[in-house]
């Protein structure tokens, strides 16, 4: 971004990220609600809208709005009612950094990778402010495995993502997606791998959701909130999956690359992120959740192994020039 | 996951969760198996217990449904008429005329008792369900709106192949008796009955002799009986 960008253009890129911040979650949301249904032999809403219940989301948006603010007694007030707002904004930022078209991003820094990391752990922290704030034991215990998730996927994360950052030698998402090969399909597939995985725990999605184990937690350290605050937190979720999915799809299927990619690359990137995301809801419908200590088994012992090896087999490629 | 393949169980995680990929993939696949009900009207089988219907004509307040009934649902009123006799010096003859027939379908449990206990075919399943009503009253449904059900009620299935046929079939296709029988059976083309030629034969709906246990039981409300049964019990 430089600084001779004018205020026009830096409200109009506002505007367009806040847009595409809540209506892609809506899409996601209701791909989610017709594919699980499809997938579990049901048709899923059908009337909200009219047409096959497309307003489904917005309708439940609506309800949410009408419910009561309800603040239990012994709640921290204030981290109870930023909560919300500091698991969803970070991944606005995350979303406004993802490169959509040949040389577009939202916000374009150098090191934007670094930036992206940041704010989708701190998005994460969302939950363990709200399992705090809560004053309830089943927000606690889902707080604290909420923690332990983030320590133990992190760093799969973090070492999957250097891993693209090396191969392509840069710290800009933008540099990295333009820098993109179709061999890095394959080169790259165990980082890929381990960032997809990762990625579902991040996003504490089934089968990962431990966290919130409705079974176990009632809802983990969401237990306490309803009405506008919980819809907050479901939409940053949604948002979370379409974070994650643009991200995976620039820097591991090469986001806009494809054909006419300078006239509809972005086009490209939203059909690859989709792609993505129907995985995603795919994967939490056929498996079951994994126990807590599978979760951390899983990540020490498979994920981040695999996550240095790929870092070598990159730096490896890097030297021999691949 | 090796472990658990040498022991024998489960095929392991990772063929597991393949398998749990293409069974759901392959149930997206397919059509799904909801019911758009209050839209798409259900294809319920022939023989489905929706509502009873009464056919008025048929109906001779003999009572006996009202006396099957396990739950007392069904309440029947009804008067004699004299029908003056069609030959000079002929007998008058009497035939009940239904004032009353109620079902209280709050109270009915669909177990057919009552139709299967007619004997003069009055009472019909029909598949209608739709009449669920805010007020518990609206249930009791009076004989024009039982009547009302009777275009619902679909025609009776077909006798399965090779089946005996139908007794009123096998009777009309009997031979002609001989001329002791003909003399009793009213001349209604006698559908005699094997060992009933003392009988008179059972007529056809629309003007029906009176039978005599019918007729010489006084009419009265569907609570009379009850007593009476448990009396004989
Ligand atoms: S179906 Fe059974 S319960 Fe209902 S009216 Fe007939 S005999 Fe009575
Ligand atoms: S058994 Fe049949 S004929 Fe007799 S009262 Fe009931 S419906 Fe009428």
């Amino acid at each position: 971004m430089t600084l001779t960008m004018s205020w026009l253009e830096i409200a109009l890129r506002a505007v367009a990220v806040l847009a595409a911040f809540l209506s892609l979650p809506l899409l996601v949301g209701q791909t989610e609600h017709k594919l699980m249904a499809h997938m579990q032999g049901r048709l899923g809403p059908m009337y909200a809208g009219g047409y096959h219940g497309w307003a489904q989301l917005v309708a439940d948006g609506a309800k949410f709005v009408q419910k009561e603010d309800v603040l239990p007694a012994r709640a921290d007030r204030r981290l109870y009612r930023l909560a919300p707002a500091i698991a969803l904004i970070p991944y606005l930022v995350a979303l406004a950094l993802v490169p959509i078209h040949p040389g577009v991003a939202v916000i374009d820094v150098p090191a934007s990778v670094v930036l992206f990391v940041v704010a989708t752990g701190v998005g994460a922290l969302g939950l363990l402010v709200a399992g705090w704030a809560s004053a309830n034991k089943y927000a606690l215990i889902g707080a604290l495995r909420a923690a332990a998730h983030l320590v133990a996927y992190e760093l799969p994360i973090v070492l999957s993502i250097a891993s693209v950052a090396l191969a392509g030698g840069s710290l800009s998402l933008l540099t990295l997606t333009q820098r993109w090969q179709p061999h890095w399909l394959l080169w790259q597939l165990p980082g890929a791998c381990v960032f997809l995985i990762a990625a579902l725990a991040e996003l504490q999605r089934p089968p990962f959701d431990a966290p919130v184990a409705d079974a176990e937690l009632v809802m983990g350290p969401w237990t306490e909130y309803g009405g506008l605050r919980f819809a907050f937190f479901l939409l940053a979720e949604y948002a979370g999956i379409v974070v994650l999915s643009l991200l995976f799809a620039a820097l591991w299927l090469g986001g806009w690359h494809g054909p006419f990619s300078d006239q509809v690359g972005w086009v490209w990137t939203l059909l690859k992120g989709y792609a993505v995301a129907v995985v995603i809801i795919w994967v939490r419908v056929a498996w079951p959740r994994v126990r807590a200590d599978q979760l951390q088994r899983l990540a020490w012992l498979v994920l981040v192994p695999l996550a240095l090896a790929q870092l070598a087999l990159t730096g490896v490629g890097v030297v021999m020039g691949w | 996951m090796s472990g658990a393949r040498k022991r024998g169980r489960a095929p392991g995680i990772l063929p597991g969760l393949v398998h749990g990929l293409v069974t759901t993939a392959r149930t997206a696949l397919r059509p799904s198996h909801t019911a758009e009900y209050p839209d798409v009207a259900p294809t319920l089988p022939p023989r489905s217990r929706g509502v009873i219907a009464l056919l008025e004509e048929n109906c001779t307040s003999c009572m006996l449904c009202a006396r099957e009934c396990p739950d007392w649902c069904i309440v029947i009123e009804s008067h004699k008429e004299t029908i003056p006799a069609t030959t000079p010096g002929g007998r008058d003859r009497q035939r009940n005329v239904l004032d009353t027939f109620t079902i209280d379908f709050g109270l009915c449990m669909y177990c057919g008792i009552c139709i299967e206990a007619c004997p003069f075919d009055a009472l019909f399943w029909s598949p209608q369900f739709e009449y669920a009503e805010y007020d518990l009253r609206d249930l009791l449904h009076d004989k024009e709106r039982l009547r009302g059900w009777m275009p619902t009620v679909p025609p009776p299935p077909a006798l399965d192949e090779r089946s005996a046929p139908p007794a009123e079939v096998a009777a009309a296709n009997r031979p002609a008796r001989p001329a002791a029988g003909a003399a009793a059976g009213a001349g209604a083309g006698a559908p005699g009955r094997a060992g009933g030629a003392a009988r008179p034969a059972r007529g056809d709906g629309a003007e029906r002799p009176v039978r005599g246990s019918g007729a010489e039981r006084p009419v009265r409300p569907v609570r009379a009986p009850r007593a009476r049964r448990e009396e004989d019990s």
